[in-house]
């Protein structure tokens, strides 16, 4: 890969830092009138989500990552792997958990969703923002009960729990954002 | 297609226009003399923490090559040596790898001496030019120790490196940095000093540490050597430089010297001397103080905008 320097970091860069692939936020210098220039950096390391400010002299320079986000068909998880497929070449890709983090909570069969490939392989995967899901288990809904007000925890097929409406009931199919967690409406079977 | 507006308004152009009447006026009213002088030297600067850029290409050139100044100040003290008197100039400067919210690698300077004023006069000078400017307002000063005292709860001639070091890693994230203490110095300045700066107004600091005196005199100030510099800061931006001027050319020489001594082991490019200058300050520099101030910057302040690519006409990104 190409090593890039400090004053072409721009957002949406992905550099190697101290062995992980990370993701620039944020780039801006600053110089004392006289003196050391610096960048200061808000990054996002890609492996473990975290989000800080790294100081470089200005003019360092740090290693291009091959990190790539593709949309990807999910087809199944076995008892370690998840896996996927891109759709235009039918390649597959296994994902481990830590790649999954809490996606899984998200991913029904068939679904697409963006899955970050580092060096070819899963690193990290982002459900679509709203995902249709059954309800497998819901404390019986209250006949006719359409009103405003009150919830309920709902169990949905991957495992997730929702809260939603009194009103809803097993078997029915939701729709969820998969950003907050939360009960968007019924969708008509 | 291409992007072939300007980046700053018609309201801008119009007030850069204003600024620079005023500044005019605030001179001729003092019998201060506008000068000019060339923007390609043949001689550059020895300090490591700036990088000129080089014109390499024309007959002119003989085959050698010439730098774009950095700031007009070797050619304006020649013309002091040589009995200008007060004198001050409106010219680009240009400083490579320098491009941000607050930094074009080409920029307008505004650049004056006094001859019998010392750091404290001047600052009072630039003080009135920025109300001049901007509008009548208050000004403090405090001493580089002051600040330091005040933002980090350090002394910053005394703090041994672990001090400076540590006080930078509460700050930022420092990986793999390094280096001595004037660079954590610099450190704590922008990631500490500066951002309390942006709450105080207009507001100078002076009294540097001798080992980043520049061009200023060293004086002995409560048992340390202190280089006689300033920094105008107008609301944490850092807006004008000034010394009251080195005027001993040994010891200006020992400077450019010890500057290529620490660039060589930085792996920079030695820089020729300005003999030209050398020569005029051993005829004799009159005392004198002199400031630098980022025209481009001032009008940023004035203008409220954040970025200096509003006040441009035409940024480095657009020509």
């Amino acid at each position: 890969m190409a090593n890039f320097s400090t004053n072409e970091f721009r957002p949406g860069l992905k550099v190697m830092l101290d062995g992980d692939p990370c993701s620039i936020l944020e780039n801006e210098f600053v110089k004392p009138g006289k003196g050391q220039a610096f960048n200061r950096v808000r990054m996002r390391n890609l492996k473990t989500g975290r989000v800080w400010e790294r100081t470089f002299k200005s003019g360092e320079s740090l290693e291009g990552a091959d990190v790539m986000d593709r949309t990807m068909e999910y087809l199944y998880n076995d008892s370690e792997f998840w896996y996927f497929m891109e759709p235009d070449t039918f390649e597959q890709h296994q994902a481990d958990a830590k790649a999954l983090g809490d996606a899984y909570l998200w991913l029904k069969e068939q679904d697409t969703c963006e899955v970050t490939l580092f060096n070819g392989t899963p690193l990290s995967v982002a459900p679509a923002n709203f995902v249709e899901l059954e309800i497998v288990e819901t404390d019986p809904g209250l006949k006719g009960d359409t009103a405003q007000g009150g919830s309920k925890p709902a169990k949905l097929s991957t495992g997730a729990v929702v809260k939603v409406p009194l009103f809803v009931t097993t078997g029915e199919v939701i729709r969820v954002d998969t950003r907050t967690g939360e009960y968007q409406n019924r969708v008509s079977k | 297609m291409i992007d072939w507006r300007p980046g700053a308004s018609q309201a801008l152009l119009l007030r850069r226009a204003e600024l620079l009447a005023r500044v005019r006026a605030f001179f001729a009213h003092r019998a201060v003399l506008e000068v000019e002088t060339p923007l390609l030297c043949s001689r550059g600067i020895t300090d490591p923490a700036i990088e000129p850029l080089c014109v390499s290409g024309g007959l002119s050139l003989g085959g050698s090559s010439r730098y774009l100044q950095t700031s007009p100040e070797y050619a304006m003290k020649r013309l002091l040596a040589a009995g200008s008197g007060p004198i001050y100039q409106i010219c680009k400067a240009f400083r490579d790898g320098e491009a941000g919210r607050r930094h074009n690698p080409e920029f307008t300077l505004l650049e004056w001496y006094r001859p019998g004023m010392d750091q404290h006069a001047l600052m009072a000078e630039v003080a009135a030019l920025v109300c001049a400017c901007l509008g009548e307002g208050p000004w403090q000063a405090f001493t580089y120790r002051a600040v330091f005292q005040q933002c980090l709860q350090l002394d910053p001639f005394t703090a041994d490196l672990a001090a400076l070091q540590s006080a930078a890693r509460q700050l930022t994230d420092t990986g793999s940095l390094a280096g001595d203490r004037d660079f954590w110095l610099d450190l704590l300045l922008t990631h500490a000093v500066e951002p309390w700066l942006a709450g105080q107004g207009l507001c100078f600091i002076y009294d540097y540490p001798a080992s980043q005196a520049a061009l200023a005199r060293l004086v002995e100030r409560d048992g340390h050597t202190v280089g006689e510099r300033f920094e105008l800061y107008i609301d944490g931006i850092e807006v004008a430089n000034g010394y009251h001027e080195l005027a001993d050319a040994a010891e200006q020489r020992a400077r450019f010297e010890a500057d290529n001594r620490r660039r060589q082991s930085m792996g920079q490019a030695e820089r020729p001397l300005d003999e030209a200058l050398l020569a005029a300050l051993e005829a004799g520099l009159p005392a004198c103080s002199g400031v630098a101030l980022g025209l481009d910057r001032l009008l940023l302040l004035a203008s409220g905008e954040a970025d200096i690519r509003r006040v441009l006409a035409f940024s480095w990104e657009r020509c």
